[in-house]
């Protein structure tokens, strides 16, 4: 019987990939939206990384749907995880060296991860990559003092705050007679720091959210009791 | 340029092997993170900086981490030698 099943199921996969694939035209490249965006991007957006223009302005709401899942998946881990039994032994401070390390590299690792957030429209990086070393800045002193207690509603009102700012400017330009997540406030100076509109501040709020939510989930993970 | 791609490849395809062969559930994550960070450089080097960051961040740093924080909770993270007796003397003196 549940071989059965089990060969039901797999056979309908196969059916409906095989219906989705028996619908796409192989040899025609169906999206060919690359070429257009390299040529407009620099004077529509403003942002003189085309990725970035990509990614927070033609394709914003993919974004929003990529920090979603990224959220639906850390809360997922906090749940499965983050356990801890109120007496549970923790592990003793490391080392001298990640000791000292760790307070060496704290304010390094943040003044790295905010200039690839508030940069990443003019140079590679950006809110994800800039969030994640955020969120390693925070979780280094853990790592060197495991009973370090963690500001957990804190960083929970970060990450809603910044997710909803998020939010809200997409649904300012849709009110303003725009697209969802169009980039406002003009353009500025091609290539200097205040450009590209909304972009910096979309960014800003994507690195916040994805370091905040981040660290939270590392911080729980190491704080549950070792089996 | 090949020789450059071909040795980042070698080095991935032997450290993705290398998860499947090692014993050690540790080694088995550091040989995956491994493998990320090979293909960042590789991202790089096809010029693709902003995919080369979030491989080496996200693939790199912090899946590595995840899985190994995930070991530690099941407890297939062995520790050994020194630090077992720290640990052990940490414990009884709590207890």
């Amino acid at each position: 019987m549940r071989n059965l099943a089990s060969l039901l199921f797999a056979g309908g996969l196969a059916f409906l990939l095989m219906a989705v694939a028996a619908q796409l035209p192989f040899g025609h490249p169906p999206v060919l939206a690359g070429g257009e965006i390299l040529a407009q991007a620099p004077q529509q957006v403003g942002a003189a990384n085309i990725v970035t223009a990509v990614v927070l302005g033609y394709r914003g709401l993919d974004t929003l749907g990529e920090i979603s899942i990224l959220f639906a998946a850390a809360t997922g881990i906090g749940l499965v995880l983050g356990r801890r039994r109120a007496n549970a032994p923790r592990d003793p401070d490391a080392g001298t060296i990640l000791r000292t390390g760790a307070a060496l590299m704290f304010p390094l690792l943040l003044l790295v991860g905010f200039h690839i957030i508030l940069h990443g429209h003019l140079t590679p990086g950006g809110g994800f990559q800039g969030g994640v070393i955020l969120a390693a800045a925070f979780f280094l002193p853990l790592l060197a003092r495991p009973g370090t207690p963690v500001n957990h509603p804190g960083l929970s009102l970060i990450e809603g705050v910044s997710g909803a700012i998020f939010i809200l400017i997409g649904l300012i330009a849709l009110f303003q007679g725009g697209e969802f997540l169009q980039p406002l406030l003009g353009t500025g100076t091609f290539g200097s720091l205040l450009s590209a509109g909304t972009l910096p501040i979309l960014y800003l709020a994507l690195g916040l959210k994805v370091g905040a939510e981040l660290a939270g989930l590392l911080s729980r993970l190491a704080d549950a009791e070792a089996n | 340029m090949i020789w450059l791609v071909s040795v980042i490849v070698i080095l991935m395809l032997g450290s993705a092997l290398a998860v499947l062969l090692l014993k050690n559930p540790i080694g088995a994550v550091a040989a995956a993170s491994v493998v990320s960070l090979a293909l960042s450089v590789l991202f790089v080097i096809l010029r693709a900086p902003d995919v080369a960051m979030t491989e080496a961040a996200v693939g790199g740093g912090l899946g590595s981490l995840i899985l190994a924080l995930s070991l530690r909770r099941l407890g297939l993270w062995h520790v050994e030698g020194e630090d077992r007796k720290r640990l052990t003397r940490k414990e009884t003196r709590d207890a």
